[in-house]
């Protein structure tokens, strides 16, 4: 009876780990066929049957990739964006959060409520009004202006999110700060970002890839070409050279192995960050 | 929070006198709030504005103010029901297959001897992608003819006879869309599933071996009503995010053939910044908020009373 049980177990385990990676499969082949194809001659590409394995590898796509007037430009434009967006999120999301976890003041609930309800509003939806709005400021073909939109957005959740974090450190180690003599600006900068370090993280991280992608504003707003960040330069050559894949995807895997990368080294704040929102919340 | 210093701390806030000064939280809270006033809130309501003008975008050209011309327009034009509904399915059936496939990942991954991490790392990946390189890709996947890797695959498999051309027609056309969707959401779902099931604390499923309870019923009776404020919670923050649907429609079949795959926000897209429609696209706009407000307020509370977590 038990021998049977174990037995049925066993073959249980087996059942499982043969889905689970026949899920990895499912999950992997199109980003393998996207390596595949970034490395197949334009001849390649067409090819019947279609091989997963490139008969001929070669790296030409990608030099002329990056060959091609502006994508260098556009990948550095992408990551400057980015990181200015990464860096401005953060710093303003987790004052914000500060201010509520532990400040009292007048207006206090009214603002962090308006914070939340705006949460539900999809940030897609002020399309229009932010581009006549960016219009209006001057802001097309601007790229610092492009990172104060970015930035924007993410703020609500991300003060949210932080606000939660900072509460749940203890106090001790900032009042013997205030002790100290320290003022409410060295506490926050010297003792409470270094103790938030992993939730911050996990905005940074968040903030960075939300703007690494982002295409519709970076579309209306840049016109100048070489103002263009890599989702556009991408799109470009599709639209360009609408047949040539292996030059799309050579684009297209510049744009995804550092977002893939990211995520791997923080994977652990990543979950954190993604499930700290819906467990328990 | 015994400590001395806590003490004296806490004398001191008591006796009304915190150790900052009145106006250093708002210091604290105006950069961010200056940026979010200016970009959120305020073309939020600007979007209203905008909605009840005949808008004009080129300098010069003045915009007549036409009251609620544009949402009467939205409300009564054909192309835009039909894409509604089109969002609506699309939200419906991606949801459905992200939360299915999701779930059972989450299952699977929990019970799994070895290789946890590895699954739970791997089928996150596409979620890190970006829209507008995987709309390219399954694009490409869905290439018609022989070569097509689709297409391949299911002759290969018997499936089909004969090549299909995604793109030519709409239903086919939506199983690209659709499975994109699934596929690339089913990793944030799995994620946070399994977050909640770790939480389960074991003791209660050794407890109900004991009683007797097969898999099943555990799973039926134990885990699911354990998890739902969980399964709420996706449910929820996927449809929010199905009807937003845009970048993969826009890039993959651009809303065609013939309006036939057209979504709220591609059909917004295409009337203001093809059309250069202004007024008409801030009155969709602000249609679609509301019904993404709504939809999410409704769900709340029709499915939200029920769903506190049992206490453990």
């Amino acid at each position: 009876m038990i021998a049977t049980a174990r037995s049925q177990q066993r073959v249980l385990n087996w059942i499982v780990l043969i889905i689970l990676i026949a899920g990895v499969i499912i999950a992997l082949a199109p980003l393998m066929y996207m390596v595949s194809t970034a490395l197949k001659a334009n001849a390649y590409v067409q090819e019947y049957p279609p091989r997963f394995i490139p008969e001929n590898p070669t790296l030409e796509n990608f030099q002329t990739a990056f060959n091609s007037r502006n994508f260098a430009r556009a990948l550095l434009n992408s990551a400057v964006v980015a990181a200015s967006t990464s860096i401005l999120v953060t710093l303003l999301s987790s004052m914000m959060a500060y201010a509520f976890a532990r400040f009292e003041f007048r207006g206090k609930k009214v603002i962090f409520a308006g914070l939340l309800i705006m949460i539900m509003i999809p940030g897609v939806i002020l399309l229009i009004p932010q581009f006549i709005l960016a219009k209006t400021l001057g802001l097309i073909n601007s790229l610092p202006g492009l990172v104060l939109i970015y930035s924007a957005g993410p703020l609500a959740f991300n003060t949210f999110l932080l606000r939660g974090f900072l509460e749940s450190l203890p106090r001790e180690i900032e009042e013997s700060a205030i002790i100290d003599g320290a003022n409410p600006f060295t506490v926050f900068w010297r003792v409470m970002m270094p103790l938030a370090a992993p939730a911050i993280s996990t905005v940074a991280v968040f903030s960075f890839l939300g703007s690494w992608d982002e295409y519709l504003l970076a579309l209306n707003l840049l016109t100048d070409e070489s103002l263009r960040t890599l989702p556009i330069a991408i799109a470009n050559f599709r639209g360009q050279h609408a047949s040539n894949w292996g030059l799309v995807f050579a684009g297209s895997l510049t744009a995804v192995i550092p977002t893939v990368v990211l995520f791997v080294i923080f994977q652990r704040y990543f979950i954190q960050g993604i499930t700290s929102g819906g467990v328990r919340g | 929070m015994n400590s001395p210093m806590t003490a004296a701390v806490s004398r001191a806030e008591k006796r009304g006198k915190p150790y900052y000064r009145w106006y250093v939280p708002y210091l604290f809270l105006v950069p961010g709030l200056a940026l979010y006033l200016v970009w959120t809130v305020y073309p939020l309501l600007y979007q209203l504005y905008v909605s009840f003008f005949d808008w004009r975008i080129m300098p010069g050209q003045v915009s007549e103010y036409i009251g609620l011309q544009n949402y009467q327009d939205v409300l009564t034009d054909r192309t835009f029901w039909l894409a509604m509904q089109n969002t609506a399915g699309y939200a419906v059936i991606t949801v459905a297959g992200q939360m299915i496939v999701g779930l059972a990942l989450a299952f699977l991954v929990n019970r799994v001897i070895i290789g946890k991490r590895f699954f739970r790392t791997v089928y996150y990946i596409p979620v890190v992608t970006s829209w507008v390189v995987v709309s390219f890709l399954f694009s490409y996947l869905f290439s018609p003819g022989n070569s097509g890797l689709i297409n391949y695959v299911l002759m290969q498999l018997g499936v089909i006879t004969e090549p299909v051309s995604w793109m030519a027609q709409s239903n086919t056309a939506w199983i690209a869309i659709y499975s994109l969707g699934i596929w690339k959401g089913m990793g944030w779902a799995m994620v946070i599933f399994l977050a909640a099931l770790q939480g389960i604390p074991p003791e209660l499923y050794e407890a109900a071996a004991i009683d007797g309870a097969g898999e099943w019923a555990r799973l039926r009776y134990m885990t699911l009503p354990l998890i739902r404020r969980t399964i709420f919670f996706v449910f929820v923050a996927l449809m929010i995010g199905g009807f937003q649907v845009f970048i993969s429609v826009l890039l993959i079949t651009g809303g065609g053939p013939l309006h036939r795959t057209e979504v709220a926000l591609t059909y917004m897209f295409d009337e203001a910044f093809g059309n250069l429609h202004f007024g008409y696209g801030a009155a969709l706009s602000y249609i679609l908020a509301v019904v993404i407000v709504l939809v999410s307020v409704i769900q709340g509370r029709l499915f939200g009373r029920n769903t506190r977590e049992v206490e453990y």
